[in-house]
């Protein structure tokens, strides 16, 4: 039986991996490619690196980065942020990425999943949304979550799969940093409306919420965190664990 | 002849991942397009993502598929992965009907037609692999257990080859995992993307030759 996937989310600046508290406050945790390399080990399903530099030569240090990593990792990884162009596709595919994930960059240029899709096949493309309830509608974020584009979120994602991309982060930018649980009817909509994998992302803060996340939305594919793994509080191998005694298939 | 193995480059898909997992244990690989240098390989790897039309086709233009075929007729071990897997058969029916390169009886056909309507397409993540009971273990799989993990992203699925499956997998519906025909092998998943146990998964086929044949 297919199992569901628990992913860490590297958010990768100048070479070292950072995690926001709501998109802010960014400290340092650790070098990439060795805490892939142990997320890998510990049982890590799949891992993103989201490559939040703004520069040429960050940019340069991410592909490098990426480069080592998928070296010496062998499991799948996805790539996302500033990611506006086939040819940022490519670069990224070339360093040994197997998913690439769009959110600005879609919004910018409503072909680029369509292109994408077509060129590398809808299970390349990964559309990633940064979601907040404005006025109680699910509105989508750019820019890591500063800018409002006023788009209706469901609607939005559901055109992004329609036009070929195989696969949907959601991320709440509602429970983002909070801890208190991932956002269960904002993903429930979302996938309500799609038939591809939705992955969860924002909020887990406990290994009680990957277990509430699954049970109450047995469709939901994936469970993403980032500085809960990143800082130990959640071990992968306890998680996996506790998924398993709840009678959700894991890969242990 | 040396002890190479040659990944065959015909414009499909993304060879960085399985060229790094074979450095990573320690096998010697090349990826190449040059009939010269696969002829002058131990074994051979056939990748491959995407629609089986257009690969086959890009096969055929680069005059690879008589290669394959006649290299393979001669013992030498071949592994297909993924699409690469699907072009071993005779045909497939995804978009259309297209011949494949025949050195697996069989046909590739898409998921959607036996699975329930409610389970998503592509088949994508990380899923169980169960061996048959009436068969012996094959050689690339005698170093892992029943029920482990390996990756899988497919929409179509290897049908009507029973006599060749090796492992299968379950997903509303018992598909094909892998198959075999003497020296010829083809796995559905991801060996280069299913951590450990896909490592040694590819330990076990480069460490087969020609004499292994049988």
């Amino acid at each position: 039986m297919i199992s569901k996937r628990i992913i860490p989310c590297l958010d990768v600046k100048d070479g070292r991996v950072v995690k926001g508290i709501n998109f802010e406050g960014l400290g340092d945790v650790n070098d990439p490619v060795k805490l892939a390399s142990y997320y890998s080990s510990a049982g890590a399903d799949e891992l993103v690196f989201y490559d939040i530099t703004a520069s040429a030569e960050g940019r340069k240090l991410f592909t490098d980065i990426l480069t080592k990593t998928a070296e010496t990792v062998f499991i799948p990884l996805t790539v996302g942020g500033g990611i506006n162009s086939i040819a940022d596709f490519d670069r990224v595919l070339k360093c040994g990425a197997d998913k690439v994930s769009v959110n600005s960059g879609a919004i910018r240029n409503p072909s680029l999943i369509e292109q994408a899709a077509k060129r590398y096949g809808d299970q390349c493309v990964v559309i990633s949304a940064d979601v907040k309830r404005v006025n109680g509608q699910y509105t989508v974020f750019a820019k890591g979550g500063r800018e409002n584009t006023d788009m209706e979120a469901v609607e939005w994602i559901r055109r992004c799969v329609g036009n070929g991309a195989g696969e949907v982060v959601l991320n709440s930018i509602d429970t983002d940093g909070v801890k208190n649980g991932f956002d269960l009817p904002m993903l429930d909509a979302v996938q309500q409306a799609v038939d591809v994998p939705v992955i969860a992302s924002g909020g887990a803060g406990c290994i009680a919420d990957f277990v509430t996340l699954f049970q109450k939305l047995p469709r939901i594919d994936a469970g993403l965190a980032a500085s809960i793994f990143h800082f130990g509080e959640v071990r992968i191998h306890d998680l996996k664990l506790a998924l398993r005694d709840a009678g959700i298939n894991v890969r242990l | 002849m040396n002890n190479r193995t040659a990944i065959i480059d015909y414009g499909v898909g993304n060879l960085f991942s399985i060229k790094s997992s074979l450095r990573a244990i320690g096998a010697q690989a090349i990826v190449t397009a040059d009939p010269d240098l696969i002829a002058d390989s131990e074994r051979m790897i056939l990748p491959g993502v995407g629609a089986f039309a257009d690969a086959a086709q890009k096969l055929r233009d680069a005059g690879l598929d008589k290669v394959i075929c006649r290299e393979a007729s001669d013992g030498k071990p071949l592994l297909g992965i993924c699409l690469g897997m699907q072009l071993l058969l005779e045909k497939s029916y995804e978009y259309g009907k297209h011949p494949g390169l025949g050195l697996i009886h069989g046909a590739v056909k898409p998921i959607r037609g036996v699975i329930p309507p409610e389970l998503k397409i592509p088949h994508i993540g990380w899923n169980e692999l169960h061996f048959p009971v009436d068969k012996p273990r094959s050689r690339i799989f005698r170093s892992i257990q029943e029920n482990d993990f390996v990756y899988f992203v497919h929409s179509y699925y290897a049908a009507d080859c029973e006599n060749a499956v090796i492992a299968t997998t379950e997903y509303g519906a018992q598909l094909t995992a892998a198959v075999q025909n003497r020296n010829v092998y083809g796995v559905q998943f991801h060996p280069e993307k299913s951590g450990e146990i896909g490592l040694s998964i590819l330990r076990e086929f480069v460490s087969l030759t020609k004499e292994d044949a049988i």
